[in-house]
């Protein structure tokens, strides 16, 4: 008798989290659930080099290389956003800016499906890629 | 069996709430140099505006729109909406009706996407790479997408870079 109120206990419990969980209210809007600073840190690489241009370029030919097309660029605004279909929707904004006197930062934030990426792990495989077009490291950001 | 609800529960959340990115999505695949071989061809000249601009007329001679382009980084995205019904797609969906009862959905319309970007090449940068990709999205009678994909035949590219040299051509006697 005991052990099934318990376990009914666990399946409310459950249930009261998967909503809490799921169903976010409005705050959808301003995705405030993950820290600021942490997300700027898995999604921001500096990279050796004061060259927008160029920089924009390899971020768009990385972006072709696995598989993205470009849905719009911006040079005045350093801003490359581009889409993947893979039976997936893969989406991603990638902007630059100039960090000091040598470097630049490059940012990306990915959209997959209808929800943010806020893994560190698909961030870090897309450095790695574009240090390969870069011929530079990406390196982490503080 | 509450055991077994529990798990079904924690299932249901995991698919529902998490939908999770493939790890190959980001990162260059042994495939990567085979598709940009294919999607990529040099053209010697120095002029990159040039070869933008008769970039885009090809798009347009193939029934496109421009909906994007940024002349400083070599970009234009153009675009086409289509009808998508296929004959064989019916026939399937009218026997399925006639043995079921259920109405299936099929393929109604299309979008096609060409994305064409160009860059100086080699070490005098005296040739320009244009790299040209395709995807196409379609919806079926119900409105929902039912096909996203990136398209990989090479005989499409073969095609679209036949018919850009022929544009080159074209631009140079500025006709």
């Amino acid at each position: 008798m005991t052990t099934r109120r318990n376990v009914f206990y666990w399946v409310v419990l459950l249930a009261v989290f998967l909503i809490c969980g799921c169903a976010t209210t409005q705050e959808r809007l301003l995705d405030s659930d993950t820290s600021q600073v942490q997300l700027r840190s898995i999604q921001t690489r500096a990279f050796d080099t004061t060259d927008r241009e160029k920089t924009l370029r390899t971020v768009m030919a990385t972006l072709q290389d696995l598989g993205f097309v470009i849905d719009q660029a911006d040079a005045t605004l350093g801003t490359v956003t581009a889409t993947k279909l893979n039976r997936y929707a893969l989406r991603v904004t990638v902007s630059i800016r100039p960090r000091g006197e040598t470097q630049t930062l490059v940012r990306v934030n990915c959209q997959y499906e209808d929800k943010p990426v806020t893994d560190p792990v698909p961030y870090q495989r897309f450095f790695t890629s574009l240090e390969k077009g870069m011929f530079l490291a990406a390196q982490q950001v503080d | 069996m509450l055991k077994k609800t529990i798990t079904v529960l924690l299932l249901i959340a995991l698919a529902g709430c998490q939908p999770a990115i493939p790890p190959e999505a980001l990162e260059l695949s042994p495939q990567t140099l085979e598709m940009r071989q294919m999607q990529t061809r040099y053209f010697d000249t120095k002029d990159e505006a040039m070869v933008l601009s008769a970039s885009a007329a090809l798009l347009q001679d193939m029934g496109f729109n421009i909906d994007e382009s940024e002349t400083k980084l070599g970009y234009i995205l153009g675009t086409k909406d289509r009808d998508a019904t296929d004959a064989g797609q019916i026939v399937g969906a009218v026997l399925v009706a006639a043995l079921t009862g259920t109405v299936m959905p099929v393929d109604k319309s299309q979008k096609r996407r060409a994305c064409i970007v160009t860059h100086p090449y080699g070490e005098q940068k005296d040739k320009i790479a244009v790299r040209v990709t395709f995807q196409r999205i379609v919806w079926n009678t119900q409105n929902q997408v039912s096909t996203k994909e990136c398209l990989a035949q090479p005989e499409i590219y073969q095609e679209f870079f036949s018919k850009l040299s022929k544009s080159l051509f074209l631009e140079a006697q500025n006709i």
